[in-house]
């Protein structure tokens, strides 16, 4: 198959992926007994102590049904939906901070997002694998085994009792970080910089501890098998030193799937964001989600998710597309 | 940290060599499967599932009801962890929480095993144009990020739902990662001779699944359930700590939510904090090591360990 062809495939699939993911999200809400629509007008409602005339609540539901894209039959519907969606990138107006555009509230709370998940992913991603390439090169001694025996502790640890646990330990009995967080919003400036990265120690230190365990059980499972391989007694038997068998032989063939499991957590990012947002009232998307998904705001929480499945799908597109440049072995076939 | 990649399961993925080795399992005895880390797993998995089955008989009131006796005692003969902030007690609740969080695992997990052995294996096996769009909504399903897709969820059906609508909601949107393992492995087997040799025979495709390639992954599908265990548990639990699940059910997630809404860290009520964290980490490291075990000894049972 040429080059061209997997390319034009793989992209097809990425489209179609995007494409059904948007249609579950679409329907998903009006499968659901509820209607946002009438929760809104009994929210309104109940501020106005039942004052409304039905006349200003049927007007009111249609200036609703507008402008969050609900008048016309469901096809139709979906039709504007794909339409703003794919092409305006709109998912219209908040409802808790109207008229605010969800877009802008996104793009506001990304950067914070992509601050903390990135670096703290990457951390993790890079100290896991090192520990995991010394327990699995070196996995005949007893030493090693304590390595992996961190990996086994922390990874089937869930992420809230983690974060419960740091925020407990190293807030509360040793309070080095505060308790309650505060991230300073608005203009920059380098005391204020200061503030956010002390500030955001604690939701860095409960990520990478998260994303560690795994990646040392990964990565030490395919250092074992690597090392097995003949290419790399031979390596021995010429007389090459431990560093360099490790680090040249082991750990650049062992790294191939690791990369792979690096770019698809990347894309994973806002899932994660969720719940440690929310527990360290991090300012980023998933403190917006949380606070959205309270306040019925649909609109918000739509453009949160629709980000998130481009995220995924495109994360897994990109691996797709430069894996045969990173593994020579699979170019040649 | 990334809920979804952890239900890839890496260690599944990683440790599991490729399918190799005799069909058919050898007479004489389970031994083969012990190891150190299979027997930890088991012993912690049986002694608190059975803990918490059989205690619940003995409990003095249902715990999930507020205000049954005073509010924050400390700990007590009376009460082994004391009382909480509603007037419940912090032991009871515990264990009517892991007995909830451990019966909606399973449940959630012997849905998921289900669609996703059914719908890997016949796309593994059948193939063609079948596999393309059987797998293109797999690959939808693992692209949807489940956290958000359950907030959706929860925000439009607060209040409204029961326990076990949640449990479905996983099971929705969590099938895909296991069918796509269980499909890799059908591929696998769809060229060995022993199921040419079935098919030559006469066997229909039915029966070719079923006698034939479920008994070979079978072992997978065993590891596979158990992490699914472990992943539902740990989404319910996520959802109940942010306040979206059915809260009121005590579960270990909402145990902690309640202790957090109730500022258990400042209030200086360690028991209703630390307990939960101790039983948590106490139950996914047994169900963690079972699978692992389960998989070692598979492994080595194949003599590719």
């Amino acid at each position: 198959m040429g080059v061209l062809a997997y390319v034009a495939k793989r992209f097809g699939l990425y489209l179609a992926v995007l494409f059904i993911g948007l249609t579950i999200t679409f329907m998903l809400p009006r499968l659901m007994p509820i209607n946002p629509v009438d929760g809104y007008i009994g929210q309104i409602q109940s501020r106005a102590n039942g004052t409304l005339t039905p006349e200003a609540i049927a007007e009111m539901r249609a200036n609703l049904e507008v402008l969050y894209g609900l008048q016309g039959d469901i096809f139709t519907q979906y039709l504007s939906y794909l339409k703003r969606v794919i092409i305006d990138f709109d998912f219209g107006p908040s409802f808790t901070y109207y008229p605010t555009e969800v877009s802008t509230m996104i793009v506001t709370a990304l950067p914070w997002t992509l601050g903390l998940l990135l670096t703290s992913t990457v951390i993790a991603w890079l100290l896991g694998n090192m520990v995991g390439l010394v327990a699995g090169y070196f996995h005949k001694q007893k030493a090693a085994s304590i390595l992996e025996f961190i990996g086994i502790l922390l990874y089937p640890i869930p992420y809230y009792i983690l974060a419960v646990s740091v925020l407990l330990i190293l807030a509360y009995i040793f309070p080095i970080f505060p308790l309650s967080p505060t991230f300073p919003v608005g203009e920059m400036t380098w005391p204020k910089v200061g503030m956010i990265i002390y500030n955001s120690l604690l939701p860095a230190i409960t990520l990478v501890l998260a994303g560690f365990g795994w990646n040392i059980l990964s990565m030490k499972a395919l250092a074992v098998a690597t090392t097995e391989e003949p290419y790399v007694t031979y390596a021995r038997l010429k007389g090459a030193s431990n560093w360099t068998r490790m680090t040249r032989y082991v750990f650049r063939n062992a790294l191939l799937p690791q990369v792979t499991a690096l770019a698809l957590s990347l894309g994973m990012i806002f899932n994660g964001a969720l719940l440690t947002e929310i527990i360290f009232s991090y300012p980023g998307i998933g403190l917006i989600m949380r606070t959205a998904s309270t306040g019925g705001d649909y609109n918000v929480l739509y453009g949160a998710i629709t980000l998130s499945i481009l995220a995924v799908a495109t994360a897994g597109l990109v691996i797709d597309l430069i894996y045969p440049l990173l593994d020579p072995r699979i170019r040649t076939k | 940290m990334s809920t979804d990649i952890n239900n890839a399961d890496p260690v599944a993925l990683v440790v599991a060599p490729p399918v190799a080795g005799k069909k058919g399992r050898r007479k004489g005895g389970l031994l083969w499967l012990l190891n150190a880390r299979l027997a930890v797993g088991l012993v912690i998995l049986l002694v608190m599932g059975l803990g918490s089955f059989i205690l619940p008989l003995f409990a003095p009131a249902d715990p999930s009801l507020q205000a049954t006796y005073m509010r924050n005692l400390p700990m007590s003969n009376v009460h082994w962890l004391g009382t909480n902030s509603l007037g419940q007690d912090i032991f009871w609740f515990l264990v009517f929480a892991i007995k909830n969080s451990l019966m909606l695992g399973v449940l959630v997990a012997v849905g998921v095993t289900i669609v996703a052995t059914i719908v890997g294996l016949s796309a593994g096996y059948i193939g063609g144009a079948f596999e393309r769009v059987v797998m293109l909504f797999v690959d939808t399903f693992i692209t949807i990020p489940l956290l958000p897709i359950l907030i959706i969820l929860g925000a439009l059906i607060r209040g409204n739902t029961s326990f076990f609508t949640v449990g479905l909601i996983i099971i929705i949107f969590g099938w895909a990662w296991d069918a796509r393992t269980v499909r890799a492995m059908a591929l696998s087997l769809r060229e060995r001779e022993f199921i040419n040799m079935a098919r030559f025979s006469g066997a229909n495709t039915i029966d070719i699944l079923a006698k034939e390639i479920f008994p070979y992954v079978s072992a997978y599908i065993l590891v596979g359930f158990i992490n699914t265990v472990l992943f539902a548990i740990n989404t319910e639990a996520t959802l109940a700590v942010i306040g979206l699940s059915k809260v009121e059910v005590p579960t270990l997630g909402s145990i902690i939510f309640w202790a957090l809404s109730y500022n258990a860290l400042f209030t200086g009520q360690y028991a209703w904090i630390v307990a939960p964290i101790i039983a948590t980490v106490t139950l996914f490291l047994g169900l963690f090591l079972t699978s692992t075990g389960f998989n070692q000894a598979f492994a080595s049972r194949r003599g590719v360990s």
